[in-house]
């Protein structure tokens, strides 16, 4: 297969510009650290998109960074860290997750795949801090959206549009981002030896205090075992400056007293426990499970859970944990448990605690290529879907088939 | 209805927006021509295919829910944009979505174009009806439908004001965090349809950040629902792409907004300095110093005049530029935060500086900023309120420019200015009687606006593009850009029917759109490097 690699705009532009005359498909790659992430692709050409590297402008006080699109994370980490700031959404590092070293992912993979860590319950996700974008539509055109300052209202908000949209609309040739400060500090609380259900009504509480909770998890005995943890543990983070998250801890740890004495961790260890829970390392560690992510209301995540062992034909082996409040369930099945890796039991217990949706995060790409990846849309919204992919992406050239089948 | 002073101008010109896409595709402008409404175009065939569809409509929401009579209608005929009125073909008040789905389907079938509206306050025309559209009025869609506070959310009706949320929640320590200043009379809906933001926005975000699900019926009739009480889409960001739409994709029947749980306290700082520099210092210094402020305010001598003669609270007449500097958490954090902010203030040359020391002192630093622009409303017959956004740094630059430009079309300016996040309210000074002023108060108002582009900044930061500044897109945007933003129009209505003549410069067809310009051999790089 060839591999096209641009060093510049002109030569994505290019690149697309070809394919489209040629009708040549394109697949559309970082670092491929998550390439594993969708289903498979079957493309005539490959666009390796890490020729296009480094920080277009930095502007601490005004918040703003501007990147090319194959810039490692772990770079935009670094430069922002230097200043005392941060993405704020925690963008995680999956590329273990998928047997790929730590810190190759590059910023254009994360923004297309809208990844959002721990933190996402207050900041927000990937795509609420996106200002602006620039990029080569499947039409072979380049185009702008946004701007680079936090309020803008001008035109229709592409640069959230194209964000999680895995390379099928247009591909980013520079990506503007909103940044904040960094927490000075941070501390977490933890109970232990909560059951699900228990944990996340704890967790909700929590989040509905002022305490101004950043991190929300719960590990089940089976996940928390890895941390070494004798039994399940339910997690808090509180972060700030240093006075005011000794007050709220305090305050926190007397207000949900009733659910057990807390053990308040700091430094190191606590910054490792969520780089774990946020990258999904757990999982990383088993790569022979299939790996799901559901998102649904937080106090529906442990009901979602307990109705697969009914639903599934067998759970054995599987392990799941909890963050967002109860509503991210990270979940590893064994890859027998189901010959659909139990889509259709996951998506029906989804559906009656109100909705939501399934990822099928981790799988060999023969499931990944019969199964649907992403959640499966509704008639009406499924033709909308379409008809915006084909707006962008006529010839359905850029990543054909990484979100729906026969795209 | 509008409260009285929520009204920009006393005094406005009709036109006539009938909307027509000429052969070029070009939507035809009776603006310059001053042409009154009710004489162009209301002939005899108008008012019989005007009685047939409203019969139909009837069909559709039987009583009171159509209204065509020329009186029924006046109240619908403009929006805050009150320099634009226009009376529509008719007004339809649904209350159910499956009454806004069969209206849609009915009109899309015949052709009829379809404008929504919620409360009536956008400022850039966003709801001015169309002489030959339907006017869609949403302000009967007004339940709270549900209210979950463990999954702190609250599932809304769009006719539904946005302090009519906060309203609902307050009693259990929740709030909904944008607040624009219209907030006791703008819609939910109009808030999705504009992203509107508020004095809180820098540290708690914007409508679309806000806003966890919608239900919404296409212009077919077809209903879709996107989010819920669950994060993150499991497709395409249709919501990212919806909210701040300005009502072109689709008319909203339901939003799941996020509740966040209220300040335990607030306390302000109320700043005066000598000079607009040293206020925008201040500001930066605060962001270096890692504090986001729940509110950071400016506002120049021109404003702090008028709202000091309005409301009397002792803001500092002497002081060219006035900051209100909100810090809110636990107390804790808010004593140890206004000391720094206090301290980086006196550090830049603060003339005066005054900190609340209770709610009330709080609320009556506010109240004078929260009056501005009825406060400006006293001193001038008409003002027009413009809405830029800046990268902060450029504030002394574009200042300066706007002294300038006062100084050219000989009308002052008020300015107040969500610092924090580098938006600007120009206020512009005219009187509609004084013949020219009007216009020249346009004109001022797209000079400053190109200014804010020219430094890097935007057309419009939370109050839309609507009709008053979609003929300035193309000083953001090339044709291809906007091409690329009305493909997403054509994906969700291609014919151009909802909302037409709003946003865009220039409308073209769906078709022409999406024709593909292949030139084998005539490719931009035709040698394609292989890299
Ligand atoms: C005094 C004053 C102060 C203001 N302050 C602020 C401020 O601080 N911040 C700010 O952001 N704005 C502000 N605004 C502007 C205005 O209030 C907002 O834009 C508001 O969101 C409009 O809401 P509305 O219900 O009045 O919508 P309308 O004016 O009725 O409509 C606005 C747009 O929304 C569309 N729309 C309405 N309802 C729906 C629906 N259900 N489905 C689809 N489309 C719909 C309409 O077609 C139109 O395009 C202010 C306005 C005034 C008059």
């Amino acid at each position: 297969m060839t591999a096209l690699r641009p060093t510049d705009e002109a030569g994505v532009l290019a690149a697309v510009a070809d394919a489209v005359a040629t009708g040549t498909s394109l697949e559309i790659l970082g670092a491929g650290s998550k390439r594993g992430l969708g289903r498979p692709v079957a493309a005539g050409r490959t666009l390796d998109l890490t020729g296009l590297s480094g920080v277009t402008f930095y502007e601490p006080e005004e918040l703003v960074i501007a990147v090319r699109p194959g810039t490692p994370l772990a770079e935009v980490g670094h430069l922002l860290a230097s200043r005392g700031q941060a993405l704020a959404f925690e963008p995680p590092d999956l590329g273990p997750l998928y047997g790929a070293p730590a810190d190759v992912g590059t910023i254009g993979g994360m923004i297309a795949a809208n990844l959002s860590g721990p933190r996402r319950i207050k900041a927000g996700a990937a795509r609420d801090h996106m200002l602006g974008i620039r990029a080569v539509s499947g039409r072979g055109e380049i185009f702008k959206s946004g701007g680079r300052v936090v309020k803008n209202v001008t035109g229709y908000d592409m640069s959230k549009g194209l964000t999680g949209s895995f390379g099928t609309l247009a591909v980013f040739t520079e990506l503007t981002l909103k940044v904040l400060p960094a927490p000075q500090t941070a501390t977490t609380l933890m109970w232990t030896g909560l059951a699900d259900d228990a944990a996340v009504a704890v967790l909700s509480r929590a989040l509905g205090s002022p305490a101004d909770v950043s991190g929300a998890a719960h590990l089940p005995a089976s996940v928390a075992a890895d941390f070494g943890f004798s039994g399940p543990a339910t997690l808090l983070r509180l972060e700030g400056i240093a006075p005011s998250v000794a007050d709220r801890a305090a305050r926190l740890a007397a207000l949900l007293a009733d659910a057990g004495p807390a053990e308040a961790m700091g430094g190191e260890p606590g910054l490792d426990l969520w780089r774990a829970i946020r990258d999904v390392a757990p999982f990383a560690a088993t790569p022979g499970t299939v790996v799901w992510k559901i998102s649904v209301a937080p106090t529906a995540g442990p009901k979602v859970v307990a109705r697969l062992p009914a639903a599934l034909p067998s759970t054995a082996g599987s392990r799941h944990f909890y963050d967002w409040g109860g509503g991210l369930v990270w979940l590893a099945l064994d890859p027998t448990s189901a010959d659909d890796a139990g889509a259709a039991a996951i998506r029906a217990a989804i559906a009656a605690e109100g909705g939501g949706h399934a990822t099928l995060v981790r799988a060999p790409a023969e499931l990944r290529a019969r199964i649907p990846v992403f959640e499966p849309q509704p008639g009406p919204l499924a033709a909308l879907t379409a008809r915006l992919r084909a707006q962008f992406d006529p010839l359905g050239i850029l990543n054909p088939g990484r979100m729906v089948a026969k795209d | 209805m509008i409260p009285r002073f929520f009204r920009g101008g006393k005094n406005c010109r009709q036109i006539v927006a009938n909307s027509k896409v000429d052969e070029t595709g070009r939507r035809t402008r009776g603006r310059k021509s001053h042409v009154r409404a009710q004489d162009a175009g209301a002939g005899s065939a108008d008012h019989a295919r005007r009685a047939s569809i409203a019969a139909a409509l009837r069909r559709i929401l039987p009583g009171e829910g159509v209204l065509d009579g020329d009186i029924a209608l006046r109240p619908y005929e403009s929006d805050g944009l009150t320099a634009y009125r226009q009376p529509p073909l008719l007004v339809v008040l649904p209350e159910t979505t499956a009454e806004v789905a069969a209206i849609l389907k009915y009109c899309h079938g015949e052709g009829i174009k379809v404008v929504p509206r919620g409360a009536g306050t956008s400022l850039s025309g966003g709801a001015l009806p169309l002489a030959d559209g339907v006017l869609m009025s949403m302000m009967k869609f007004n339940r709270i439908l549900d209210v979950d506070f463990p999954n702190r959310c609250a599932v809304v009706q769009p006719g539904v004001t946005n302090l009519g949320i906060t309203r609902a929640v307050e009693h259990a320590g929740f709030y909904y965090a944008p607040d624009p200043s219209s907030q006791i009379a703008c819609s939910i809906g109009g808030n999705v349809a504009e992203n509107s933001g508020g004095v809180h926005c820098l540290k708690y975000g914007l409508t679309t950040n806000n806003v966890l699900g919608l239900e919404m019926v296409l212009m077919t009739g077809e209903v879709i629902r996107l989010g819920g009480r669950h994060l993150d889409a499991e497709g395409y960001d249709l919501l990212g792409l919806v909210v701040g739409s300005e009502g072109l994709l689709g008319v909203v029947t339901e939003v799941t907004v996020r509740l966040l749980r209220s300040p335990e306290t607030a306390r302000a700082l109320l700043v005066g300095f000598a000079s607009s520099e040293e206020a925008g210092q201040t500001v930066a210094d605060v962001v270096a110093a890692g504090i986001i402020p729940g509110g950071m305010e400016m506002m120049d001598r021109p404003a702090i005049a008028a709202a000091e003669d309005f409301v009397h609270v002792g803001y500092p007449r002497d002081a060219e530029a006035l900051l209100i500097v909100e810090l809110d958490g636990p107390p804790v954090e808010v004593d140890h935060l206004i000391g720094e902010v206090e301290a980086i203030a006196l550090r830049n040359g603060a003339t005066s500086l005054k900190i609340s020391g209770s709610d009330a002192e709080r609320m009556a630093f506010w109240a004078g900023r929260k009056a501005a622009f009825p406060a400006v409303g006293r001193i001038s017959p008409d003002y027009y309120c413009m809405d830029g956004t800046i990268p902060r740094k450029a504030l002394p630059q574009v200042l300066a420019g706007m002294r300038e430009l006062s100084v050219k079309y000989g009308l002052s300016c008020a300015n107040v200015f969500h610092a924090g996040d580098g938006n600007l309210h120009p206020l512009i000074l005219y009187d509609a009687n004084k013949p020219g002023e009007l216009q020249a108060a346009e004109d001022f108002g797209s000079d400053i606006l190109r200014l804010c582009v020219k430094v890097g900044g935007v057309l419009t930061g939370e109050h839309g593009v609507g009709v008053e500044k979609r003929d300035l897109m193309h000083e953001m945007f090339d044709d291809v850009d906007l091409a690329h933003q009305m493909r997403v129009k054509c994906a969700f209505d291609d014919g151009h029917l909802l909302n037409p003549g709003k946003v865009f410069p220039q409308l073209r067809r769906c078709a022409e759109l999406g024709r593909m310009h292949i030139h084998r051999g005539n490719l931009p790089f035709p040698e394609l490097p292989r890299f």
